[in-house]
């Protein structure tokens, strides 16, 4: 039984549990995860420094100007495609993990495929497909002996729809990973339950299978909503006005780095005020299971044109946000003049490199940060932990700046330490630096981890913690012994999601690397953004192709994941 | 500096002559004495994009023996700079619009150069006068019109893009572009700003779609019949003529110089500068030396479709087939310091959100 209104007795339970921890719980643990989330959030001290100069007028000029339209804009985007991503994941999870139908073993895996994709990728691509002169328009032109613009109406790709629905395409894989990985863990029990009560199929699904899959649901969304906001690659290329898009030509046009500054904390204040409200909104519920009495739910079996249906449901999301770009990829690939020559290797050493680091530390920040909570760190540590993950709600290169103003003072300040000291310079150490790299990727991709594994722990019931602390596990012995095995799903999940998106990392890699470094995304970049992505597109099928690995690797673990099969 | 000639500059003649083992054997010996080999390096940061920038840069250390190092970064580069301070690794800045350069002066990272070379190759008004910057290429903000639908004698001035004549013909990128701040900061030196405003508000009010695209894109809508008239780069034009895809595109449309019989064709510069933590200055202004010199010019030139700054380097087949023009002779330092008005102006006359009609 799982529980999911029940707001007195097993909560209360849960809670004295996890006050019995916390008595005992040694307060190394809080000081390390205060210590890493102070480490994290100095970027956006960094910003923070920035946003105190003064910015000459900047706000009044954008209030009595385009602050409303960014605002508008922003909202809007926001609105659509957390809509658009809820719905498509959410309904993709539901089928494939609850039902049986034709092409439901490929599709389960394939609908994570789109991860793969770069935003501004599929952007570029699907310009190119639909935009006036574009393949799509000619052929209809042609059929239908149209000439001009004026003759017939055709969706404008570059536009806030057009820039939406290439979000949508490519983010919705965020909220199926985490609503599958959800509903897989959910126990018939509970269902039947809920039939047996006399809710139809769809009932319990809105009314039991929903409920208990939001936590999960909420931080896949609250991901595809950070996303979104610091998008810049797409809304540039769609000419849409966005928040991300002031900040960058407040920055770049007025050179205000003060009101850039400024304008990304009005964003993150945005992005926090959101989710704040999630988290008010089911404060005192809990999500776990309370019994070892758990069955697997036996798929609905749907033919005929049910079947069709749900294929169709599913298969669609996979070509549109996959196979289209990929193909598309693979043809500008086999026409173009120099394919894999020259530093292609190394700069997919360096993007496989520079990934797989920030995975791992992302992975092990976020595990400890996300445990120390549980343990009862009290409202500081808990707030400290929150504000780790706001690296992911920053647009990239303001991010970047961030970390560029306060590394550079340690490292100026170190200099001048040791030289005045012992008469060492030691130059800039960490500015430039790789190091410097992983870290910032780190930052970035925690909130990533973190998600993935405050999942994962959410769903392990307090009791457990109970009777293995009463059983005399030291909280070390506990995460190893008890809760590693019990996440280790939710941590290879964390991993590969952190791994993906360093693969098409772009604006910080950019501003932060080091002399003569090059990844395959900023390799890709050069080309695109000098209007030649034909040329890039070997190097963007790389970021998809080994982006894809991963994303299978995924699947097949998230499935292993689910309680019958772990034996 | 011989021994630095020898593992930089010339490696692939070695590697034929020598063969594997000695080049291994000499790759080791070589890389022991870094401090060494540090001494003949420079660092550089470039705005510009690596395709253009990375064959002369092989040039130049073919050439000299000088090792160069660059970080390729679009945006954030100033910061950079300014936050690393004096212990900045960065001796060259590379930057794709006077706009960089200007923003760079006003951080104060740039020190003055004084050499008799660079003051001899760029003509005055490409450069800084306390030699904190050098223009190194130039580039004319021209206007593409269809050649089927447009008359040349009908539009031969910037002021004609507002003309009422031309409502639902005209095509425009993205305003914010920094080619296009840069352009109507242009206006606003010469104009001043309310009519620079009525001129913009013109324009919008002639457009045929929501601004987007690039240069090139323009291009193309004309050639599709979407709209008729765009102001577009001299080298975006250069460059679809040599690409057998694009050509249809440049064939389509016919290029002006506007304001020819008046101040002048808009032109912006790329330029570089030698930061004030420069640690490697006299490789630096070698560089800068090398870039202002006979055969980087001309293969910005022939590559690019730049127009070279130093008098009597010849533009490519392609450019000289444009003919000669007049250019605006307003100081491009003028120019930089209007961009933030320019900016603000878009937002008040709204341009990035025409419908178009």
């Amino acid at each position: 039984m799982a529980e999911v209104r029940e707001r007195v007795s097993p909560g209360a339970l849960a809670r004295s549990a996890a006050d019995s921890v916390r008595k005992v719980g040694p307060d190394c643990w809080s000081g390390a995860a205060l210590c890493i989330s102070a480490l994290v959030t100095v970027p956006l001290a960094g910003v923070v420094w920035l946003a105190l100069f003064p910015t000459d007028g900047i706000w009044s000029h954008l209030a009595s100007t385009v602050l409303p339209q960014y605002l508008r804009t922003t909202l809007l985007l926001m609105a659509a495609v957390s809509g658009a991503t809820l719905v498509v994941g959410v309904a993709t999870a539901w089928l494939t993990t609850l039902c049986d139908f034709p092409g439901r073993r490929i599709c389960e895996w394939a609908l994570l495929l789109p991860l793969a994709v770069p935003a501004y990728v599929a952007a570029y691509i699907y310009t190119d497909l639909l935009e006036f002169a574009g393949p799509v328009q000619v052929a209809l032109r042609e059929l239908f002996g149209w000439t001009s613009r004026r003759d017939y109406w055709f969706p404008d790709i570059r536009s806030l729809p057009g820039a939406a629905a290439m979000l949508t395409l490519v983010l919705y894989p965020y909220v199926y990973l985490l609503a599958r990985a959800a509903f897989l863990e959910q126990s018939i029990c509970v269902l039947e339950v809920s039939r047996t009560l006399g809710r139809s199929p769809w009932g319990s699904f809105f009314g039991v299978g929903l409920p208990l899959a939001r936590p999960a649901i909420v931080v896949g969304v609250s991901l595809v909503m950070m996303e979104t906001l610091n998008d810049f690659g797409t809304v540039q290329h769609f000419a849409v006005s966005t928040l991300t898009a002031g900040v960058y030509d407040v920055w770049l046009n007025m050179s205000s780095t003060a009101g850039a500054a400024q304008l990304s904390l009005v964003m993150l204040g945005l992005v926090l005020g959101l989710i704040a409200m999630e988290r008010l909104g089911r404060r005192s519920r809990r999500f776990h299971h309370t019994t070892y009495r758990w069955r697997p739910v036996p798929r609905r079996s749907l033919r005929g044109g049910d079947g069709i249906f749900a294929c169709a449901a599913c298969v669609l999301p996979i070509i549109l946000g996959f196979a289209v770009p990929a193909g598309v990829l693979i043809d500008y690939t086999l026409r173009s003049s120099h394919r894999f020559g020259g530093r292609f290797w190394t700069y997919l050493w360096n993007s496989l490199t520079l990934s797989s680091l920030a995975a791992l530390l992302a992975v092990a920040t976020g595990l400890l940060l996300c445990y120390t909570v549980r343990l009862g760190g009290g409202p500081i540590v808990t707030t400290a932990v929150r504000l780790a993950s706001i690296g992911y709600a920053l647009p990239g290169a303001v991010l970047a700046v961030g970390i560029v103003v306060p590394f550079a003072l340690f490292d100026n300040a170190l200099d001048r330490l040791l030289r005045d000291s012992i008469g060492i310079s030691t130059g800039l150490l960490l500015s430039g630096s790789l190091t410097t790299l992983v870290f910032a990727y780190t930052i970035r991709f925690l909130a990533l981890a973190q998600g993935a594994c405050d999942a994962g722990l959410s769903k392990i019931t307090p009791r457990m913690d109970g009777a293995a602390r009463s059983l005399g596990l030291a909280p070390g012995a506990m995460l190893v012994r008890i809760h590693l095995p019990m996440l280790r799903t939710s941590l290879l999940t964390a991993a590969i999601l952190v791994f993906v998106d360093g693969m098409k990392e772009l604006p910080m890699t950019v501003l932060l690397r080091p002399f003569n470094f090059e990844t395959l995304a900023t390799h890709v970049y050069q080309y695109a953004s000098h209007d030649q992505f034909e040329q890039s597109a070997p190097g963007a099928l790389a970021i998809v192709a080994f982006g894809m690995l991963p994303v299978y690797l995924l699947s097949r673990t998230i499935a292993a994941g689910r309680p019958d099969q772990r034996g | 500096m011989r021994i630095i000639l020898i593992s930089y500059g010339t490696l692939d003649m070695i590697h034929k002559r020598v063969g594997h083992f000695a080049l291994c054997v000499l790759a080791v010996i070589l890389s022991l004495p870094t401090s060494l080999r540090a001494a003949g390096e420079v660092n550089i940061y470039s705005f510009r994009q690596p395709q253009l920038i990375q064959p002369i840069i092989g040039r130049f250390q073919a050439v000299t023996g000088i090792a160069a190092n660059v970080v390729y970064a679009d945006k954030g580069l100033v910061e950079r700079l300014k936050a690393e301070g004096a212990n900045s690794p960065a001796d060259v800045i590379l930057t794709a619009d006077v706009g960089n350069l200007n923003d760079l002066v006003e951080a104060d990272v740039l020190q003055g150069v004084l050499s008799e070379i660079l003051e001899a190759n760029i003509p005055y008004q490409y450069r800084d006068p306390e030699g904190r910057w050098f223009g190194l290429t130039m580039r004319a903000r021209v206007i593409y019109a269809s050649r089927e639908r447009v008359s040349p004698d009908t539009i031969s001035r910037y002021e004609d893009l507002a003309d009422p004549r031309f409502k639902g013909r005209v095509c425009s990128r993205s305003a914010k572009q920094v080619y296009m701040v840069s352009f109507i900061a242009s206006r606003i030196a010469e104009w001043g700003e309310p009519q620079t405003e009525r001129w913009l508000e013109g324009v919008k009010s002639n457009l045929a779609r929501k601004p987007q695209g690039n240069d090139r894109a323009q291009a193309k809508a004309i050639a599709e019949g979407e709209c008729d008239v765009a102001l577009g780069n001299t080298y975006y034009y250069g460059a679809m003529q040599a690409n057998p895809e694009e050509r249809a595109w440049a064939e389509a449309t016919i290029l002006i110089f506007p304001n020819q019989a008046d101040r002048g064709t808009h032109v912006n510069i790329s330029g570089a500068a030698v930061t004030s933590a420069a640690k490697n200055r006299a490789e630096a202004v070698r560089l800068l030396e090398f870039l202002s010199g006979d055969e980087a010019q001309g293969l910005y030139a022939e590559q690019n479709y730049e127009y070279p700054v130093k008098p009597g380097v010849e533009p490519s087949a392609i450019v000289a087939s444009w003919g000669p023009f007049k250019a605006d002779t307003i100081p491009l330092v003028e120019v930089a310091q209007e961009r933030a008005a320019a900016s603000r102006l878009v937002d008040r006359v709204g341009f990035d959100e025409a419908g178009g009609s």
